[in-house]
């Protein structure tokens, strides 16, 4: 095909993608976006498929075979399940990258000199993103789906052992650079070493990082999996791939920025791992304050939100759990039925990938013009008659305003406890995430209601 | 074991020890056996048979009663019954328990007689006031009905509105009320006169309280003075000379101007101080109203008679002392679940045993006998009601950081440079070109980004997944090579990012399909 036609097609497809991302801006608009993406696609992919000339069975079938499986994974998975498969389908950008690297490096090159070397630094960068990626990916799906423990794995002097492989990686970089201007397809001994640390790294950094990290750790993955893309497009010379992967690369960038700032953290604390597992002084310090809970049935917490006007639903990974979104929506139609106001307040890191409490609430059908922002409603809360808060612990933890030796000092939360009552649904006393205590049960406004939140909920929602 | 509900025999006495809900909840989840004399409920509203249907045992015969049971349920202290022409105290024996309001320190003999009995006596006016004991604080859910109730009772002897109107027929202004004492009781009060319409004012020696008195929407009356006046356990204590003399003249000042004045000031264990003089009480327009809870201890204001209604000086003054009773179904159902509160404390293994085991801090605090020994008064609590002082309050964090220092962003930029001249000196242009289109497509995505609601992060995740995809395009760039290693390398790179386009896009398309308005 014409050059001239495929570079435009390219262009087409890159403005198509933009257009994609930006649609997302709102929900109206989102779904066109969707389709945009689509139709981008498509278009790359017939004008790239045309210029094939051999070997067309076996793109085909690929093609066809790999986007059946797609669609049917698509079709049975859960939304609870969603970052799961997020995570998944983030290690199979990794492992395609990784792929035609080593492709692109065995088909030979036509370059020489510096070219050369950039090249093969482009070729070796490439692989090195799409390892990490794909390792990462695979081990941050394990650890969503519950198949790895969720604790942090630290090993002894681990930031030594991260800076080694590092340097490893620089040198045999650099070993790999040498053997291939030297010709006759050296160089694949020190691109599979690099392979194989670069795997090990990725296992090693997710390993390294605790559950409810995992907002950063799955939107640094998608980065990650950008840019393993535009390196590759470096590498290929293709400016469309270069396009792709720069916006999914910021895309992925600018969320993790997002979700660190709502923990209050910094990106590199928490890319080094091991929260939770230096301050357990300061924890010990908050003991002393404890006081009396006060446990409530699940008949009370219906009569209370009865005679409430205004109530503020405050979900977290533990709704995800118990699968409680459907009957926590069953509730709130009743309750808007007696004319009372509920809403949703949704903390930017509530459960395990950005944006998971709303995919959550969609799926039970909730509308989404009451579900809001946490730095939307956040001044509300005086107003506030009764606020729930469901499977949710560290967002709501008072300290993280009081105790500037909590480890969560400064983190944004939820600011429920100047509500008139808060209930929380919970299973124990057992402390969240970061292993705080939560000042914010000893309340004296706050209620407990212990158990199983879909179980509990279920009863509460048969009381009303 | 087995609890024995006896009618109430005070004059004029509605409330009754237990409802049959509580009941109903004292057999399931406790695993008593529950026996109530006939006809108790009935002046609270509850009939024999609603007793009957949750498993409660009607017994006949009020002697059956007091001799079976092991434990007793009461509202009033034991005193003398007409119908049986016997003391209540003569009719227990020896290893019952009895539960009801006893006012131990004023009723000392009321205590030995009990003692004589070989009984153990829980009082429901000396359970604590620590928090975990706020579900049985009977004291404290009488008093909100007796706030409530005195509202009530004003509205009924008042001559006007309370809420103010503008009709066809001229202006209404809205009724004025002075709430004195914003304990319980007062809160209620000022909540029930607020939900009415009137302008509600209130006082109270405690500081502390002005905070609930506004959270309730009305105004807190403050002297220029500085005293504090709480005292232990969250109760007021006796002002000093100054103090009060300040404060007869803010009540003198106020008289003239207000319709209704609820007095609910009380001291523990002393006579009720005497705030409302006769000459505020002649300065009050005619048809005013004065509802004094504190009639039975004599009265916050002077002219008040227990018990009854009076009228002078043109002012009614209402000096009932049983306005819970005058609620009877409600009074019973609060208290009625106070006990059940309390009967769960002590029956920790809910098979039906009650135990009195005093290193549980309310039991002990509430029993005033134990076997026949006098265990009254108890070890002060440890814990007061009201708030830590302000002292305790723990500092905002200093959220402000040190000032962003101008160094860190001129290195990061100085370094940006320096790497960027680096590359350009050596790179060839073929590469450059590229380069530029990179960190363009960087800062689109950038300013795109940004604009994503949060609400759609997880479709964006998923999106961009799928348009990462894009890697595709080199593998079929090199599936058509004669390499089959190359070839079977690509092939796999297309099948497995041919997964992830269609399942990045149609899960996408799904999660997207959900949201709505």
């Amino acid at each position: 095909m014409n050059p001239g036609i495929v570079t435009v097609s390219y262009i087409g497809a890159t403005i198509l993608f933009i257009l994609a991302l930006g649609g997302l801006s709102n929900q109206e608009t989102a779904r066109r976006g969707n389709i945009y993406g689509i139709i981008g696609m498509f278009i790359a992919l017939v004008a790239t498929i045309a210029g094939v000339t051999a070997n067309i069975g076996i793109l085909v079938g690929g093609l066809v075979i790999g986007g059946a499986v797609g669609l049917i994974l698509a079709k049975r998975v859960q939304m609870t399940e969603m970052p799961e498969l997020v995570a998944i389908l983030h290690s199979l950008v990794g492992l395609a990258a990784v792929l035609v690297g080593f492709a692109n490096f065995l088909g030979g090159s036509h370059h020489s000199g510096v070219e050369l070397t950039i090249h093969d630094i482009e070729t070796y960068l490439g692989i090195l993103i799409g390892a990490v990626t794909f390792s990462g990916s695979i081990i941050a799906f394990g650890k969503l789906s519950g198949k790895i423990t969720g604790n942090p794995m630290l090993i002894p002097g681990r930031h030594w052992f991260n800076l080694g492989l590092l340097v490893a990686s620089i040198y045999i970089c650099k070993m790999f650079v040498d053997q291939s201007a030297a010709g006759h397809g050296g160089g694949l001994t020190p691109l599979l070493i690099m392979t194989g640390i670069a795997l090990l790294f990725g296992i090693h950094m997710v390993m390294a990082i605790g559950g409810a990290d995992m907002p950063v750790v799955v939107s640094m993955l998608n980065s990650y999996s950008g840019w393993a893309a535009a390196a590759t497009g470096f590498m290929l010379n293709n400016d469309l791939l270069i396009v792709t992967g720069a916006l999914v690369g910021s895309s992925g960038a600018i969320l993790s920025y997002i979700m660190c700032r709502a923990m209050n953290r910094k990106f590199l604390s928490v890319i080094a791992g091991g929260f939770g597992t230096t301050s357990g002084s300061s924890a010990s310090a908050e003991e002393g304050e404890q006081g009396e809970v006060v446990a409530m049935e699940a008949h009370e917490v219906a009569q209370l939100l009865k005679d409430s006007k205004e109530v503020m639903i405050i979900p977290g990974y533990g709704m995800a759990v118990a699968q409680a979104q459907h009957i926590v929506y069953e509730i709130t139609k009743a309750l808007r039925a007696k004319k009372i106001n509920v809403r949703f307040g949704i903390h930017p890191v509530a459960g395990r990938m950005p944006g998971h409490m709303n995919v959550l609430l969609a799926e039970a059908r909730v509308p989404y013009d009451i579900v809001y922002e946490m730095d939307e409603i956040n001044d509300d809360f005086p107003n506030i008659d009764v606020s729930i808060v469901i499977g949710a612990n560290d967002i709501v933890n008072p300290s993280a305003q009081t105790d500037p030796n909590s480890p969560i000092a400064g983190m944004p939360v939820m600011e429920c406890w100047k509500g008139q009552t808060t209930v929380v649904l919970k299973r124990g006393m057992a402390t969240g995430y970061a292993g705080v205590q939560n000042p914010l049960f000893f309340k004296e406004n706050t209620r407990m209601l212990f158990g199983d939140a879909g179980k509990s909920l279920d009863e509460v929602f048969k009381s009303l | 074991m087995k609890i024995g509900i006896p009618k109430e025999v005070h004059d004029g006495e509605r409330r009754v020890a237990t409802t049959p809900e509580v009941a109903s909840q004292l057999i399931k989840k406790l695993g008593f056996e529950v026996a109530i004399q006939s006809g108790a409920g009935v002046t609270a509203n509850f009939s024999d048979a609603a007793y009957s249907e949750v498993g409660v045992a009607v017994v006949e015969d009020a002697k059956k009663i007091w001799n079976d049971s092991d434990i007793i349920l009461k509202v009033r202290a034991p005193e003398f019954n007409p119908d049986l022409k016997t003391e209540e105290v003569d009719l227990l024996h020896e290893g019952q328990i009895i539960i009801t309001f006893l006012w131990p320190a004023q009723n000392p003999d009321l205590l030995k007689k009990l003692s004589e009995k070989k009984v153990t006596a829980l009082a429901m006016d000396s359970i604590p006031r620590i928090s975990r004991a706020q579900k049985m604080d009977a004291l404290s859910s009488m008093a909100n009905i007796a706030g409530y109730r005195a509202v009530v009772e004003a509205a009924q002897h008042f001559g006007r509105f309370f809420t103010g109107q503008i009709t066809a027929a001229g202006k209404i202004p809205p009724a004025k009320v002075m709430v004195i004492g914003a304990g319980v009781a007062g809160l209620a009060a000022i909540g029930a006169a607020r939900s009415m319409g009137a302008i509600v004012r209130a006082f109270d020696t405690r500081p502390e309280v002005k905070e609930q008195v506004e959270s309730m929407d009305a105004d807190f009356l403050e002297l220029d003075f500085e005293e504090e006046g709480s005292g232990t356990g969250g109760y007021a204590k006796v002002m000093s000379k100054e103090f009060i003399a300040a404060e007869m003249a803010l009540f003198a000042e106020q008289a003239k101007e207000v319709d209704i004045i609820i007095t609910t000031a009380l001291i523990p264990g002393k006579p009720a101080p005497e705030l409302i003089l006769e000459d505020m009480v002649k300065s009050m327009k005619d048809g005013s109203v004065i509802v004094d809870l504190a009639a039975e201890q004599g009265g916050n204001c002077k002219l008040s008679e227990a018990g009854k209604v009076v009228k002078v000086h043109g002012v009614s003054i209402i000096g009932y002392t049983d306005l819970p009773s005058r609620l009877a179904t409600q009074s019973s159902q609060l208290y009625g679940t106070n006990l059940r509160h309390l009967l769960t404390d002590m029956c920790p293994e809910k098979d039906g045993n009650a135990v009195v085991n005093f290193e549980d801090e309310v039991v002990r605090g509430a029993t005033v006998v134990k076997n026949g020994e006098i265990t009254w008064p108890p070890p002060a609590p440890k814990l007061s009601a009201a708030p830590a002082k302000p002292a305790e309050e723990p500092a905002p964090v200093d959220v402000a950081e040190e000032k962003p220092s101008w160094v860190g962003p001129a290195m990061t930029l100085g370094i940006g440079g320096l790497a960027l001249f680096g590359l350009g000196a050596v790179a060839p242009a073929s590469f450059m070109a590229h380069f530029t289109v990179f960190v363009l497509a960087c800062f689109v995505g950038y300013m795109v980004i940004w604009n994503v609601s949060p609400a759609l992060h997880t479709p964006l995740m998923s999106v961009t997944n799928a348009v990462s995809s894009i890697i595709v395009i080199g593998a079929i760039l090199q599936i058509g090579s004669g390499e089959k290693l190359i070839m079977w390398l690509s092939g796999l790179a297309v099948l497995i990012t041919a997964i992830n386009i269609a399942g990045g896009f149609a899960v996408t398309r799904r999660m997207l399909e959900m949201f709505r308005k």
